[in-house]
């Protein structure tokens, strides 16, 4: 962990906090990734246009970044078969519990939702414990 | 202006992502890998985000409305029920196994990466399974139909011997 990690770490997440700021400011609505996307995967009549609006508009910085800072981006070290799964986890998953990272981790405890404290610390620490059996378990059984 | 406005919270959501590290796999892989080489850098994006809107927040939330005039929209549940903890349980083991979670997989989706369009359709796919299990009745009103409470006229009417 170096202090310029560090610089960046808090400077993104500034970013991410401000984006969240100024979408409840301006539009009224929540900044939760995965609870935009399910209402454009499964729409509602009049509530569309802002959620594609804001997808476009993590696009469009995506390419930004891909553009001006490729080394933003990296690989996930699974499989095309395990990354399918994992995706269907994480949109099953969300869906069931109302919010990912941004919803729950970030606008839900700045809302000091006791809801979203309960569904980050179920999420993290099952995070953690799968990349545990995947990082030390599995290969010490499978040599 | 809705969609404008939006649209340009996206962008700097997505620039936020991206250079705080969230949209390299191995990092958030590193950051929940305890009992590895633990790289708690990630705190510090979750940390910065949460102070910036918990400082904001409560402050927007005293206005009546949004600046263009809309409602606020909040959630409205608060309970913490098996739905919300199975659903997280679900939601962590994918973020574990892959490394992404739906933002940083989404912006991530400019690269063009196989990889990445993958894990994104089964996002998708797995968004629309959960809509559909949670719009499924709960289980307490799945029993079969109560036989009626009253004997339907005609089925007893033996005649006195």
């Amino acid at each position: 962990m170096d202090a310029t990690a560090i610089g960046y770490a808090l400077l993104g997440g500034v970013l991410i906090g401000v984006a969240a700021s100024a979408l409840l400011l301006i539009n009224g609505r929540i900044a939760g990734v995965s609870g935009i996307a399910a209402g454009v995967v499964t729409p509602r009549r009049g509530d569309t246009a802002w959620r594609v609006a804001f997808l476009a508009g993590l696009l469009a910085g995506g390419a930004l970044l891909a553009l001006v800072q490729p080394h933003a981006f990296g690989r996930s070290p699974a499989s095309h078969l395990v990354l399918g799964l994992a995706g269907f986890l994480v949109g099953v998953g969300t869906r069931l519990s109302n919010g990912c990272t941004s919803g729950h981790g970030v606008c839900g405890l700045a809302r000091r939702s006791v809801r979203s404290l309960a569904a980050t610390a179920t999420f993290m620490a099952c995070a953690a414990a799968t990349v545990f059996v995947v990082a030390h378990l599995v290969p010490r059984l499978a040599p | 202006m809705k969609r404008l406005s939006a649209f340009a919270c996206g962008v700097v959501f997505a620039l936020g992502l991206g250079i705080s590290g969230m949209t390299q796999p191995s990092k958030i892989l590193a950051f929940l890998d305890i009992a590895g080489a633990w790289d708690p850098t990630l705190l510090f994006v979750m940390g910065g985000a949460v102070l910036v809107a918990g400082a904001s927040f409560p402050r927007i939330l005293r206005r009546d409305r949004a600046v263009l005039g809309d409602d606020f929209a909040l959630p409205t549940r608060t309970a913490i029920d098996p739905r919300l903890l199975i659903g997280a349980a679900l939601f962590g083991v994918g973020w574990g196994l892959s490394g992404y979670c739906p933002g940083p997989a989404i912006v991530s989706l400019a690269t063009g990466s196989p990889a990445v369009i993958v894990f994104v359709l089964g996002l998708v796919i797995g968004l629309r399974t959960g809509a559909w299990l949670a719009d499924m009745p709960p289980a307490s009103d799945t029993r079969r139909p109560q036989r009626p409470a009253t004997i339907p006229k005609g089925v007893f009417d033996v005649p006195p011997l």
